[in-house]
């Protein structure tokens, strides 16, 4: 949670405002379809400022993507066809969700792999626990000693 | 002057770390008490430097001594004091500065506090922790010394990071630190059992306080950072998953289980391995995360500037320390065999599912925040992890542990019984169940989610008012209850508050994100905007002046109906030295949400773009956590739980009851 | 087996970061997916008085060429200006200019400053082209091949050894 912001930021765009909010330009007229492309926009990682959304950023570009988002979307083009119009461009960096694909789904079944391995470590041990070790040959002679010894 | 008194006192706090890392071993060897007593007069010793240098740094700052590099790099005359002094540890060289004097203060604490450990495990983990404090030094000296000189001296330095100015990040990276650095301890008592190879019930009632009290100020540090980027930013985010928030986080989650899977060890001699090596790696995920904020591997907003030999530098001693403990992991875990036995139904075993899904999601974090490094290297090119992949794995994960969560503390230890349980736990199912089908109801389609959410959350606080509610036999004999009341034990206290705490943040979480209105809009003087049932009216602005910034204040008056509630004023601040715009979001927090206005550009003929929202029950996520910390910190107040005091037999099995915080 | 988990897991990812930090990787760069790909379609007006407009057919002239996005707002540009007039005079490879979300006479005043080592130039008011390239700043420089096909990007300024050691072998691999 260290906001140290990176110096890049500012050398990269040369420009003030990398990290003030973007309130620059008009919605959408159709509240609708403007949920959409700011549904969108969260997801386009953007290109300046790293790490941020398009959506959050103030740089000029996320600033264009935005634009180009809100035209696309205007125009009745679908989110995923937006999505594969900047994929085209920048690639699968853009998007902030990970495509499924070869090289992520050993992300995407992360949850599920690491659960099972940590589960099957952590019982495995509890069940050597559970079943105590059986007694040795002298444990067992000392355990007859001490029963013939009751009355 | 000050300069070279804390150059020398940092040499100085190298050599007692250097034989305060090597003779207590030698001690223990050999079984000379002497040598090994000197485990106590070292830590001490290099507390005591480490204090000096940081003041001498501290004075170099708050003189402004622009000859000392550090100071010239990071400060400014003009700048007020409060971010001169916060200055300090506001950049590489200082906060490392800090990391070694937290690190000395604790193993001076160890030292202090644990004067009834046995000597010679006392003198390992003090060697243990020396050796840390070592690493730190070697890389402060060699690497990012903070007292470089600059000669000639610059008549002016060129001032903090303007982000870095204000009340909250001040406090947030101490707070961190303390948390990160405190995992130290947890840690040192981990590698000195391993190098004993015995691992006791009691052990872990000595390690669980340093891992609360760790965990405590994880979450203050946390909590207070996410605060900080909700007011700050101004876009009314507060946890971005960004590499280094993730990096904090991961530490937190291994913080969160050890404290749970101590609780285990304590009372049934089991999970021993798994506790030790949770310990091993809490820390080393604190490494790994200053590792990741100085190296320059990943890309950050937070990053500090970056230097490929203090990587390089930061990598060996990583690899030194987290390799080193767990090769002595590899080589003494089958030594720790469990001797306790316990059923399948049981709070040992709810404590178990706690377990796998708090670490299964703090590895999982890495995992992600880790994998387009993994990708890249692979050659199957560049792509990103984001927020969606680390909501959708906290949707996974921590669903089934928020049900154990209410489920675990009203299961009998050792053998429960699962239908005793369920009737404290089945109404607290319906009630979930019913605030998720009302959610649906009122909200058809698209809220699945949501409702899932907030019946996840309600099952958590009820679960919690339940298992008072049956400790104090509330239904079975009410008379008797405001007695029952004054039994229960701070710790149990502790126990339910943070339990409660997680369920508030989940209510915040879930309310906050459904349920925001937010308006986008360019607006004149004299316009009105309704959010969420209030109308923001916008008054104009004005340019306003600061010590080290020129700002654009805006205006607007936000009323509900005709009833004016307050006016809201943020403001687009243009800092001077080092040149920088941010926002300072405008916040009204109200029972309900927070009114929250930011102020944007001028879109010409006196028009301005403003971004207005409600943000119902956000407040919710910071009394959450604050909820989690008062809790942490109720149960270390618990008498029988006193930092590393270990007392007779009967105590410990009382405070062991009291230990399920 | 189970507790050697963890130091494998630990051993990987020292790897992992020592391999990173080793390369001279970037880790703020990112890879051009228009590689092997044929310029995108454009036109754009000159920045030379009368001159035609640019579009994706100057670009096959059946020798490699370099197609270089600047500004006259971007310091960097200023810096990597040196390297590119060499790459047009001792080098002779064409240059072409794209000025980038910049005022025409701006670029114009900025070509007249420093010189001009483009042969010919594109004016990309609103950034539209450059987002077509996948500019993510400026400056930028791709070098496409005799088809007008893209070989290789350079992001960032071409300074230090980098023109030497990135840029000319790739451009001597096309010659």
């Amino acid at each position: 949670m260290m906001k140290y912001l990176s110096a890049f930021c500012l050398i990269l765009t040369m420009s003030l405002g990398a990290l003030s909010v973007a309130v620059d330009e008009k919605p959408l007229a159709d509240p609708v379809k403007e949920a959409q492309a700011r549904e969108l926009m969260k997801e386009i990682r953007c290109l300046v400022c790293q790490n941020q959304s398009i959506e959050d950023s103030n740089a000029e570009l996320a600033r264009d993507l935005r634009a180009i988002v809100r035209e696309r979307i205007a125009l009745g083009d679908s989110p995923d066809n937006v999505r594969a119009y900047l994929v085209d461009r920048y690639g699968d960096w853009v998007l902030l969700r990970p495509p499924v694909k070869t090289s992520t789904y050993f992300l995407w079944a992360s949850p599920f792999l690491v659960v099972l391995i940590i589960a099957l470590l952590l019982i495995n041990r509890n069940r050597q626990a559970a079943a105590p070790a059986p007694l040795s040959d002298a444990e067992k002679e000392q355990l007859k000693a001490l029963l013939e010894r009751e009355p | 002057m000050a300069g070279e008194l804390g150059h020398f006192a940092l040499i100085l706090a190298l050599l007692f770390a250097l034989a305060g890392a090597v003779a207590p071993h030698i001690g223990a060897v050999r079984n000379d008490a002497t040598l090994m007593a000197f485990a106590d007069r070292s830590v001490l010793a290099q507390f005591l430097m480490a204090v000096t240098a940081f003041a001498a740094l501290t004075y170099a700052f708050v003189t402004s001594d622009f000859s000392v590099v550090n100071v010239a790099t990071n400060s400014h005359t003009l700048k007020p004091m409060l971010y001169k002094i916060s200055g300090v540890w506001g950049n590489h060289e200082g906060s490392l500065l800090f990391w070694v004097l937290i690190l000395t203060l604790f193993g001076a604490l160890v030292s202090w506090r644990g004067r009834k450990l046995p000597l010679r495990f006392r003198s390992r983990v003090l060697a243990v922790q020396s050796l840390l404090v070592l690493g730190f030094l070697m890389f402060i000296l060699f690497t990012s010394n903070p007292f470089l000189r600059l000669d000639p001296a610059p008549l002016e330095g060129n001032g903090l990071n303007p982000l870095l100015q204000d009340p909250g990040l001040a406090f947030h990276p101490p707070m961190l630190y303390l948390g990160y650095v405190g995992l130290s301890v947890a840690f040192s008592f981990a590698v000195a059992a391993l190098i004993e190879g015995e691992v006791t019930p009691l052990w872990a009632r000595w390690v669980r306080p340093w891992a609360l009290l760790a965990w405590v100020f994880l979450t203050g540090g946390i909590a207070l950072g996410s605060w900080w980027a909700y007011y700050e930013l101004g876009w009314g985010g507060w946890w971005f998953w960004d590499p280094v928030e993730n990096a904090s986080f991961m530490p937190w989650l291994a913080a969160a289980a050890l404290l749970h899977s101590a609780i285990v060890v304590e009372k049934r001699d089991a999970l021993k391995s798994w506790t030790i090596l949770l310990a091993i790696v809490a820390f080393s995920l604190s490494l790994l995360g200053t590792f990741l904020v100085r190296s320059g591997v990943i890309t950050s907003v937070h990053a500090f500037a970056t230097d490929p030999a203090r990587g390089i530098f930061i990598l060996a001693f990583l690899a030194v320390v987290v390799g080193g403990s767990l090769v002595l992991y590899a080589w003494r875990a089958p030594k720790l065999a469990p001797s306790g036995l316990f059923g399948i139904v049981s709070r040992e075993s709810a404590l178990v599912v706690n377990n796998i899904f708090l670490s299964t999601f703090a590895a999982v974090v890495l995992v992600g925040t880790l994998y387009p490094l993994f990708v890249e290297a692979f050659g199957a090119g560049q792509i990103t992890v984001g927020p969606p992949f680390f909501e959708y794995a906290a949707a996974v994960l921590m669903s089934p542990l928020i049900v154990a969560l209410g489920l675990g503390p009203v299961l009998a230890w050792k053998r429960g019984n699962i239908s005793r349980a369920m009737q404290v736990a089945f109404p607290a199912l319906v009630v979930a169940a019913v605030a998720g089908l009302v959610l649906v109801w009122q909200n058809a389609g698209g809220v699945v989610m949501t409702a899932f959410g907030l019946g996840l959350a309600v099952w958590l606080i009820t679960s919690v008012f339940l298992e008072i509610a049956a400790r104090i036999k509330l239904f079975r004999a009410p008379a008797k209850a405001l007695t029952g009341l004054g039994k229960i034990t701070r710790a149990q206290w502790g126990m339910s508050l943070a339990h409660a705490g997680v369920g508030v943040i989940l209510l915040g979480i879930t309310i906050s994100e459904a349920f925001t209105s937010e308006e986008l809009v360019v607006m004149a003087p004299g316009d009105t905007v309704d959010v969420a049932g209030y109308s923001f009216t916008f008054e104009g602005v004005a340019p306003v002046a600061g010590p080290n910034f020129t700002a654009v204040r805006g205006f607007f008056t936000v009323r509900e109906g005709e009833r004016v509630i307050t006016s809201l004023t943020p403001e687009d601040r243009v800092y001077s030295n080092p040149a920088m715009n941010t926002t300072e979001a405008a916040i009204h927090p109200l029972f309900s949400g927070d009114l929250y206005a930011v102020v944007g550009e001028a879109t010409g003929a006196g028009r301005w773009s403003v971004r207005l929202y409600f943000k119902p029950m956000i407040s919710a996520l910071w009394l959450g956590a604050l909820m989690m910390m008062i809790g942490g910190i109720l149960s270390l107040s618990d008498r029988r739980l006193r930092v590393g005091s270990p007392t007779g037999k009967k105590t410990a099995a009382q405070a062991g009851e009291g230990a399920s915080a | 087996m189970n507790r050697f988990l963890p130091l494998a897991i630990a051993g990987l990812l020292v790897v992992l970061f020592l391999g990173m930090m080793l390369s001279d990787r970037n880790p703020q760069e990112i890879d051009s997916v228009l590689i092997g790909r044929p310029a995108p379609a454009f036109s754009l007006s000159s920045l030379a008085d009368g001159a035609p407009a640019l579009t994706e057919a100057d670009l096959k002239t059946g020798e490699p060429l370099l197609v270089n996005f600047f500004a006259s707002w971007c310091v960097p540009c200023r810096a990597e200006h040196e390297s590119l007039m060499e790459l047009a005079g001792r080098y002779r490879v064409p240059v072409i200019g794209i000025a980038y979300k910049n005022e025409r006479d701006k670029a114009i005043g900025f070509l007249n400053e420093l010189g001009n080592p483009f042969s010919k130039t594109g004016l990309d008011l609103d950034g539209r082209v450059g987002i077509d390239w996948g500019v993510s700043g400026v400056p930028e420089t791709f070098l496409l091949d005799g088809d007008g096909v893209i070989r290789y990007r350079h992001w960032g300024p071409i300074v230090g050894d980098s023109l030497e050691a990135r840029l000319l072998p790739e451009l001597e691999a096309l010659r």
